[in-house]
Order: structure tokens, then C-alpha cells, then sequence
């Protein structure tokens, strides 16, 4: 078994897909002979050919909108957007027509499409590059949102979005598509699109996170260790349906929660896990929840990037000052 | 300075059936047939009276808003009936003879226009899209749909049905180059009706022709009289057959005129006269084959009296069933959102259900 990178785990996992259903195919920007600008689906057209592996040209509304039209007629498409700020022509057509065909034909007409996008920021790219959009897309009825923090996790997540029923947003945290290298099994095998996962066992405090925050809050978790305080990580990997009972049995446990995601604070998802923490979980709450999220503020050009993105020690002293709350 | 031409074009108006009923030139070969086009005529009759009996059904509150076809049945009929079944519709919201065409129930049109989803569920034509609310954003799925039938080597081909405001949209753009670019056996066909609620073609673009929006993406254009359905059928039937020959998508522009308001939310009377209008009912597409039909001795008075009846009767018994129809049990609001109702969503099912907001 071979150690790769999160980016090449949705290649293989795209690969994998491929080979297993003849109704799979992957369209977008430089998909092709390029394999895309992050070479995600680098090798694709040599081993499937140009009639499963197709260039567009430059027009994300019509990815979106072909996408549904081969969906709906029984095809598979995985359809790239390059980068998560040009992503916002594609909302049309994912909210009112791949969350929709389902409901609004009775099942009779279905959309089994996958909208992929890098996502978030962190590699110093250019302007509308590096946005974290994923709330306004977890806000639409009828869409998963799915976020892998790891290559496992893209390998097996990636797999059960293109084999799921209904359409899902899958948003790759480039930051992390070549940082963290693992074993991951070319088996097939997927992983769930409704739960969450526990990345480490804690019993003081639950840090809440998705995609490429995961990094910084694990080492949180770590640095938190050396003062006595156990934190338990958990990795949201869905957005939507959210898996709020591991949530809170976690809280149960723990009595306080941070969350943590790169996306601007307000309307972020954060505030959704917030909000149903107070309905659902109040009474074992020792502390208020606290959010480490980015700032209501335009993503910064890559000189003062990092002023935005939520670091590891932000996580720490939200984590002590829920510990510490009296 | 060399300065020379390396591009021209062209766009062809097609025009058969004149509004005084009679033909200009030779007929196409199906036209020979008066059946044939007894049988267009039927559909037109029977649009206009569904047309009507949904206006009034509004007006007295049982049906929700209506966008009429009054005026241009020619255009969705003539276009349908150059379709196979097997091919594949894309329709805007006005096209409801061609749906009725496709195998759309009467009662679907009522159950879909009196807002219960499941006159989307079509029994008849299982593959054909329910009706684009958003303007244009159906072009798209045209394409996919030709490039899904054109990936299986099936010979089918699709129509998509827009109006003339929805070619100013960049996805209608984007969607006809795409056709181009991947040779996809699609016909893009504009209702050319000249207005877009109260914007007038001519504030739509300053293009001649809308026909011509084709020439920049690669592919053919043509107008053709949206008011004679015979044209309008000859054109789409040759443009179909380049589709599935070919691979060559058409635009087709037909122009024909919105004779009613935009919706029965609207009041045309604001933006445009009746000085404007009424010049527009002496071209309308059901008298002329009328009486084209008269004049080759097809239709008689009693076979008029007898249509208009039938319809009627079908019409009404259809308004019927719907008003007898009761809506769906307030559950299956959740039920169609996923394949699977997930357990986030079975909580604010049952909650609601309790008429709680515990979720
Ligand atoms: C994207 C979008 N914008 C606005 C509307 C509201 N609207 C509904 S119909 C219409 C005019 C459409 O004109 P046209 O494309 O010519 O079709 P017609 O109504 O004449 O059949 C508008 C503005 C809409 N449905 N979709
Ligand atoms: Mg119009």
C-alpha cells in the first residue's frame, strides 16, 4: 500500500469510480491533457479517453448546467470548478436545479452529480483563489457538502459522492492536498456522506473542525496535551446532513466546545453547530461555545494571507478559555 | 493596412402558410396530407382552450399564476411535432401545447400550474425536463442530455425551448457554444414572442436577429414565422435531422407575438397600447390554418363546432379531476429531498409532523 497525498487520493478514488461505472464522467477547466491545474485528474484521459474525461471551455454556469443535464439523462459527471471564487456562476444551477429535480418530479428525474472545487486558502494564490464559501452551499436544501481533511478520508468520501444518489458539493482543502501524505487502500471502499469523525479521544474540551483546519487543530489538541488538558477532536467531513449526535455525545462528555473553521465568522457554519449545541445541549455545556473562525473580511493578497487564517495558538486560547470558564 | 473580409453571414427567414391562409410556394412533403395538419390544427385548439380554462381558473382562485400560450401555440406544436418520442424536451414555462404533444397530461398541466409537484411526474414522456422557471438556466441541461444520449450512440436528439429575453442570459451563450463545440444532437428554439414581461425585443438586443446569436458560437441559424406551423415544423424537422445526422446544433428563431399579459400577474395595459396588439391578431397562427384548411375543403363548420366542444369537455373534465384531487399528505414535503431521508432531516420531519419545533 502506497503513502499519497490528499490530491492524488481524489485521483485514485476518480480512477477507482471510473473503472467500477461507465456512467462516470469528469468534465471542467483543463481536465484533460492537463489534468487539471492541481492534477487531480492528471492521467484521466489516457486511461479513459476523451469522451469520459472532457475540457470545457471557460464557462463555469454551463459545467454546472451540462453536468445536470447528463446527471438527469443517467450519467455520472464529477465536474471540476478551478478555484472556489469562480465557483458562484454554478449556484444557479445547484440550487435551482440539482437540489431540486428530485422533489420537484416526485423522483421521477434524479441528479447524481459531483461539483468539486479546491478549496480555502493558505497557498498564497491569487485574488478570488482562496475563498471558503462552504456555508452558502450547506445552506441549500437537497445538497450534501462534503470536506475531507485527510487523503483517507478523500479517498473514501469521494468515492461514496460519486456513487450517492443526489448531488454533492466536494470541496478539496488544497492547503493540505499535498501536506499530509498516508496509506490509503485503493479497495473501494467508502466512507459515510452523514457522519462525523473522531480524530482523537479527549475528555476536557471538543474542538470542532472541517477540511484543512483539522491540521492546526490537531496540533492544538497537541500543544493543549502538554498542559493537562485533553481535548477530543472531531472532523465534521459532511456539512450537510450534519451529524450533530456525535457532536454532542462528544459534549456530553466534555461539557465545552470549539469550533474551529477557516470560513469568515458570521453565517459561517459554525454558527449552525453553535446554535443547535444551544438547542440540543445546554444543559452540558460548562462554558459558552467559541468560534476560531476567519474574520468578516475580504480574503487578504497573499502579503497578509496569514493575518486571515485562523492559527494553531488561536485555537489553544479559545480551547483555555472555555476550560478556564468558571 | 490590409484590411479584408474573413468573416460573413447570412441569416434565412422561412415563411410558408401567410396570415391570409394561404400558401407562399411549394408545401413540405408532410403538408401534402391534410390529416397532418388536422391534427396540428387539433393541437392548437386544444392549447387555446386549456389556454383559456386556465386564465379563468386563475381569475376565480384555483389556479396559482399562469404564463399563457395565447398566440403562439405554433411555435411549441410545430416544434414538437417534428420530435420522435424517444427524443427529448427541455421546455421554458409558456410551452404547454408542445408538452400536451409530448404526452403531458391535461391534469398534470392543471395539478403543476395549481402548485402540486407531482404534475412535474410526468406518466407519458418519462425523459422529457419539466418546465425552467429561471430564465434560460435550462439551456445547460439541453446540452447534457444530447451529450448523454450522443455518449450512449443513441439516435435520439433534444429541443430546448427558450423565450427572446432569455437569449440576452450568459448560459443560454454558454450553451450553444458548448453545443457547437462538442457537436451535441441538440435544437435550441426561441419564442421570439417580443417582449420579456414589459422589456420589448428591441431593448433586448441590439442584434437583427436573434437567429444570429448562432453565428458567433459556430453553429446554424435560422428564423422562421413562429405564426405558421407548418414552417415552424419543416424548420425544426431539418434542423433535427442535421442533429442526429450530423451532430450539428441549430438555433431557431420563431417569431410570433405574446397576444396576452406576461402572466396573469401582469397587466400588459402598463408598458404597451392596443394599438400595438391588435394588428398581431390577424396574423395568429390557429385561424390562419384555419383557413388554409377551409380553402382545401378539410374543414367544415360542424368539424370546427365539434373540436371546439371536444375540447372543451376535455378541458373541463380534466379541471375537474385536479379540483378533485387532494394534495399530497403534508409529509412528503421531506420526502423527495434525498434519496434517503437523512437522520438530520427524519428529526425536523417528525417534529413538524408533531407540530413541534424540536427537531
Ligand atoms: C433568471 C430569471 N430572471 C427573471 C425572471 C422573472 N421573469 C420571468 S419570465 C421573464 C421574462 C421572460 O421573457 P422571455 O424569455 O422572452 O420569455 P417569455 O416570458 O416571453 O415567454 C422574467 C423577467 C426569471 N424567471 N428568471
Ligand atoms: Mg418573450
Amino acid at each position: 500500500m502506497a503513502e499519497i497525498t490528499l490530491v492524488e487520493a481524489v485521483r485514485l478514488a476518480l480512477a477507482r469510480a471510473m473503472e467500477e461505472d461507465e456512467s462516470v464522467l469528469v468534465l471542467g477547466e483543463d481536465v484533460g491533457v492537463d489534468g487539471g491545474v492541481f492534477r487531480a485528474t492528471d492521467g484521466l484521459i489516457r486511461r479513459f479517453g476523451p469522451d469520459r474525461v472532457r475540457d470545457t471551455p471557460l464557462a463555469e454556469a454551463v459545467i454546472a448546467g451540462v453536468s445536470v443535464g447528463l446527471a438527469v439523462q443517467g450519467f455520472r459527471p464529477v465536474a471540476e470548478i478551478q478555484f472556489m471564487g469562480f465557483i458562484y456562476p454554478t449556484m444557479d444551477q445547484m440550487v435551482n436545479h440539482a437540489a431540486r429535480f428530485r422533489n420537484r418530479t416526485r423522483g421521477r428525474l434524479t441528479c447524481p452529480m459531483v461539483l468539486r472545487a479546491p478549496y480555502g486558502g493558505g497557498i498564497h494564490a491569487p485574488e478570488h483563489h482562496s475563498e471558503s464559501n462552504e456555508a452558502m452551499f450547506a445552506h441549500m436544501p437537497g445538497l450534501r457538502v462534503v470536506i475531507p481533511s485527510s487523503p483517507a478520508r478523500a479517498y473514501g468520501l469521494m468515492l461514496a459522492a460519486v456513487r450517492d444518489p443526489d448531488p454533492v458539493v466536494f470541496l478539496e482543502p488544497k492547503r493540505i492536498y499535498r501536506a499530509i501524505k498516508e496509506e490509503v487502500a485503493d479497495d473501494g471502499s467508502e466512507q459515510p456522506l452523514d457522519t462525523c469523525f473522531v480524530l482523537r479521544e479527549g475528555t476536557d474540551v471538543t474542538l470542532v473542525t472541517w477540511g484543512a483546519m483539522s491540521v492546526e487543530t490537531l496540533a492544538a489538541a497537541e500543544a493543549l496535551a502538554e498542559t493537562e488538558i485533553s481535548a477530543e477532536v472531531i472532523d465534521v467531513a459532511t456539512l450537510k446532513p450534519l451529524d450533530m449526535a456525535t457532536i454532542l455525545a462528544s459534549v456530553e462528555k466534555t461539557g465545552r466546545c470549539v469550533i474551529v473553521h477557516e470560513a469568515a465568522l458570521t453565517g459561517g457554519f459554525g454558527g449552525e453547530i453553535a446554535a443547535r449545541l444551544a438547542e440540543h445541549g445546554l444543559m452540558s455545556l460548562l462554558a459558552p461555545v467559541q468560534r476560531v473562525t476567519g474574520h468578516d473580511i475580504v480574503m487578504p493578497l497573499p502579503r497578509l494571507e496569514d493575518q486571515y487564517m485562523p492559527g494553531t495558538d488561536r485555537v489553544v486560547a479559545a480551547a483555555r478559555r472555555a476550560v478556564e470558564f468558571a | 493596412m490590409a484590411r479584408t473580409t474573413v468573416a460573413s453571414f447570412a441569416i434565412d427567414r422561412v415563411a410558408m402558410l401567410g396570415s391570409d391562409g394561404q400558401m407562399r410556394g411549394a408545401a413540405p412533403a408532410f403538408a401534402a396530407d391534410p390529416a397532418e395538419l388536422i391534427t396540428l390544427y387539433r393541437a392548437m385548439v386544444l392549447t387555446r382552450s386549456f389556454d383559456a380554462k386556465a386564465v379563468a381558473m386563475q381569475r376565480t382562485g384555483r389556479l396559482g399564476t399562469y404564463a399563457s400560450v395565447l398566440g403562439q401555440e405554433a411555435v411549441g406544436i410545430g416544434a414538437v411535432a417534428a420530435m420522435r418520442p424517444e427524443d427529448i424536451l427541455v421546455p421554458s414555462f409558456r410551452e404547454h401545447g408542445a408538452q400536451l404533444w409530448r404526452g403531458v397530461t391535461l391534469e398534470e398541466l392543471f395539478l403543476y400550474w395549481g402548485g402540486d409537484e407531482r404534475g412535474s411526474n410526468f406518466a407519458g414522456p418519462r425523459d422529457d425536463f419539466p418546465v425552467a422557471i429561471p430564465v434560460a438556466s435550462h439551456t445547460p441541461h439541453a446540452v447534457g442530455a444530447a451529450l448523454a444520449v450522443k455518449l450512449r450512440g443513441e439516435d435520439r436528439a433534444v429541443v430546448c425551448i427558450m423565450g427572446d429575453g432569455a437569449t440576452s442570459k450568459g448560459d443560454f451563450y454558454e450553451s450553444l457554444n458548448l453545443a457547437g463545440v462538442w457537436s451535441v444532437p441538440a435544437v435550441f428554439l426561441v419564442n421570439n414572442n417580443q417582449w420579456a414581461i414589459s422589456v420589448p425585443r428591441s431593448a433586448q438586443s441590439a442584434a437583427e436577429t436573434l437567429a444570429q446569436k448562432a453565428v458567433a458560437v459556430g453553429i446554424d441559424g435560422v428564423q422562421v414565422d413562429g405564426n405558421d406551423v407548418i414552417a415552424v415544423r419543416q424548420v425544426m424537422a431539418e434542423a433535427l435531422a442535421r442533429a442526429r445526422a450530423e451532430g450539428r446544433p441549430t438555433l431557431v428563431e420563431a417569431v410570433t407575438y405574446r397576444l396576452g399579459d406576461h402572466t396573469t400577474a401582469d397587466d400588459a395595459r402598463r408598458y404597451r397600447d392596443d394599438a400595438e396588439v391588435s394588428p398581431h391578431w390577424e396574423k395568429e397562427p390557429v385561424a390562419r390554418l384555419r383557413t388554409y384548411l377551409r380553402g382545401l375543403g378539410a374543414w367544415s363548420r360542424a368539424d370546427e363546432e365539434k373540436l371546439l366542444e371536444d375540447c372543451r369537455a376535455q378541458v373541463d373534465a380534466a379541471a375537474d379531476a385536479f379540483l378533485a384531487t387532494p394534495p399530497q399528505p403534508p409529509e412528503t414535503i421531506f420526502d423527495h429531498i434525498y434519496a434517503e431521508l437523512p437522520a438530520d432531516l427524519a428529526a425536523q420531519r417528525a417534529a413538524a409532523m408533531e407540530g413541534s419545533d424540536d427537531g
